[in-house]
């Protein structure tokens, strides 16, 4: 993947895409604070919430130890996995077993970033994504650009057109009479899946959370699909990472609470499935969980960015975020778009290639995915952290990046009066040419530059810079003595 | 090393020097709001779900009108007669596609969030049976309605499956137009008694 503003450029000049994005943003986003608002004591709720998974991962060692034997004594077998390979063998080997060639999954974050459905197509298994907008995204050969809603940059007319190329080659084909109804486009998606629900004899999940002291996993959903994968095969195989760990069975409370309102902007979600290993009679006969790693202790190191750890998978930042907004998930190069993305990609993985240390800057700071973030991740204060992270990164290089010499000469200006003085005046020149050769203008008419040359250019390839003032404020203050002696204008 | 006690280690190591939480802020309550059951009512229906209250004496009728002609799946444990229903001893996911319907009845009924919560104990019976047919009868005494989430989790056993239920199953995943019924029931009948 390119690093994000390269991404970003090819996004910002897809309409159709912006035009998508906006209308689902604000519509989830108008959703969402009308639900929240009923709630009297929602602060009080966000510091609970924020509670229960502080505590959990400040203590997560031994929460990870009691969940282990919860579940083993509910008849589940318990495996770890370290890294993104480890977790799919396990997988692959649970279906290899049992001879099955294919599993049905519900939607799970987790498998999506340790990319399973591919390590178990390379091992001859067909994973079908059952969410309507996984199945949307798998058969468009297409990448989710949205925690919640996947597809949220295809629209019906786009899926229409998906299904009835796709659908035929991997199952019940859609009926030829096809219209771009929502309602009909939803029947032909239930149609092509129920035959790989009522056939499967391996399940794939995930899990929302995970209680320690009794064992349980919880999926949260609206569709029904998650329950069909849960309920219908002989095994499920639930990959759970070890930060979805809560202490007990009450601490459920505000998760369950502020999840649903925040996410889909509903009082509860259509569905919630618990279940503690196995139940003789009843659902799967044989369960496996799969507890995932995979960056997560990085993450718990780092003691301003553990935080990140607490994130629901509730995307409420991800629909208030003018830059999300603008240029969609697939910018962000990964299953996490978005601000959370932004924290989340480089505290699991480091900061080492150039897609991943971009992903602080693809941010305004403008803090308004800490104000609706369920569990109070200050994501703000976590992408400053990581942009020293970058910055920390590159300390040692032999060639100094561009930006690290013009922060030097900054430095150099700032530290003395008679520099900085001349500074301001070649700024103000620079402002003046500007103003008459500029090629953009912004909002209100000020000039701008569309793009510098030389080294200036890795700063505007992808913003604008607005003309500098042609007087400084020091030079204003000199000639009319503070405001006092205003004069006819700058000389 | 395993990857379990290597993972365990390196939790250990992460948090070398950190302190626990010790006090946990407590989840606020929501305020009293007045009749529960017709607060359960209201917001159930807000799900776009049908809400039949009845008298004990008149369930057997109003479950029979709910169903109409369907043909019904109960749970051995149901403790009502439903006319022509099949009751289930382990029937496959292709026998429970063939019918029409399911009647249950309901663990917890959450106020607040017009939610139903099934336990599957005998009178609700397995997960799969009300799942698979397009339409879910369940029946909740207005006893069994709760204030809240906090309420309904306190009265729970964990140690068995759960299925919080609120509405028919929905999808919003093509230009976020709620549609009613994906996978699960596409109608959703609560037949609230007393």
């Amino acid at each position: 993947m390119p690093a994000f503003p390269t991404a970003a450029r090819a996004a910002l000049g897809d309409t159709q895409l912006r035009r998508n994005l906006a209308h689902a943003t604000h519509t989830i986003r108008d959703k969402r604070a009308k639900v929240v608002a009923e709630v009297e004591d929602w602060e009080d709720l966000r510091l609970a919430g924020a509670g229960v998974k502080e505590a959990a991962l400040r203590d997560l060692a031994t929460h990870l130890e009691t969940l282990e034997a919860s579940l083993v004594r509910a008849g589940a077998t318990v495996h770890w996995a370290r890294d993104a390979e480890e977790a799919c063998a396990i997988v692959a080997r649970v279906a290899h077993d049992h001879g099955a060639d294919e599993v049905v999954k519900v939607k799970s974050m987790a498998t999506a970033e340790i990319g399973l459905n591919e390590a178990l197509e390379a091992e001859g298994i067909a994973a079908w994504e059952t969410d309507l907008a996984e199945l949307i995204v798998q058969l468009g050969e297409d990448l989710p650009s949205h925690i919640l809603v996947p597809a949220i940059h295809r629209n019906r007319a786009e899926v229409r057109e998906i299904f009835l190329r796709r659908m035929a080659a991997v199952g019940r084909p859609a009926p030829a009479d096809l219209t771009d109804e929502p309602a009909v486009l939803a029947g032909a998606a239930r149609e092509h899946l129920r035959e790989k629900f009522l056939r499967a004899k391996v399940g794939v999940s995930g899990a929302n959370f995970a209680v320690a002291d009794t064992g349980t996993l919880v999926v949260v959903e609206s569709e029904g699909n998650g329950r069909m994968c849960l309920t219908l095969p002989d095994v499920l195989v639930s990959v759970v990472g070890i930060e979805k760990v809560v202490a007990t069975w009450s601490d459920l409370d505000p998760m369950l609470r502020l999840l649903p309102r925040s996410s889909t902007g509903e009082r509860m979600n259509p569905y919630t499935s618990t279940w503690s290993g196995v139940t003789p009679g009843d659902g799967p006969q044989e369960v496996h969980v799969v507890l995932l790693d995979n960056g997560r202790t990085r993450a718990l190191a780092d003691d301003v960015g553990r935080q990140a750890l607490r994130c629901i998978r509730c995307s409420a930042c991800l629909n208030v975020c003018p830059v999300y907004e603008r240029v969609g998930g697939h910018a962000y190069g990964s299953v996490y778009p978005g601000p959370i993305g932004a924290i989340l990609n480089p505290l699991l993985r480091g900061v080492s290639d150039e897609q991943t240390a971009s992903l602080p800057y693809a941010s305004s700071l403008c803090g308004a995915c800490f104000e609706v973030c369920p569990v109070r991740i200050d994501i703000p204060s976590v992408l400053v952290d990581q942009r020293a992270a970058v910055v920390d990164s590159h300390r040692g290089d032999r060639v100094p990046k561009a930006e690290a010499v013009a922060m030097r000469a900054a430095a150099w200006a700032f530290s003395d009066a008679r520099r900085l003085a001349w500074a301001e005046k070649a700024s103000g020149l620079g402002g003046r040419v500007l103003r008459r050769f500029g090629r953009t203008s912004l909002p209100g008419g000020r000039a701008a530059a569309g793009r510098l040359p030389g080294p200036g250019a890795a700063w505007t390839g992808a913003r604008d810079l607005p003309a500098p003032p042609e007087e400084s404020f020091r030079a204003w203050w000199d000639r009319t003595d503070g405001g006092r002696h205003e004069g006819e204008g700058p000389e | 090393m395993s990857a379990r006690d290597d993972i365990l280690r390196r939790v250990r190591s992460a948090l070398d020097g950190v302190s626990p939480v010790t006090d946990l802020p407590p989840a606020p309550r929501a305020p009293d709001r007045g009749d529960l059951v017709a607060l359960f009512a209201e917001r159930v229906e807000d799900y776009r779900a049908v809400v039949t209250r009845c008298a004990p004496d008149d369930l057997a009728g109003v479950v029979a009108e709910a169903l109409g002609t369907a043909r019904a799946v109960v749970p051995p444990g149901l403790g009502l007669d439903v006319a022509g229903s099949v009751v289930d001893d382990g029937l496959s996911a292709a026998d429970l596609d063939a019918l029409d319907a399911v009647v249950t009845r309901a663990a917890v009924g959450i106020a607040e969030t017009g939610t139903i919560v099934l336990d599957h104990r005998p009178d609700q019976g397995r997960r799969a049976i009300t799942l698979v047919p397009d339409l879910h009868v369940c029946v909740v005494d207005a006893s069994q309605v709760v204030a809240d989430v906090p309420d309904a989790l306190a009265l729970l056993d964990p140690s068995r499956p759960l299925t919080w239920i609120s509405g028919p199953s929905a999808t919003s995943d093509i230009e976020l137009d709620r549609v009613e019924g994906v996978h699960g029931p596409r109608t959703l009948h609560v037949v609230l008694v007393g």
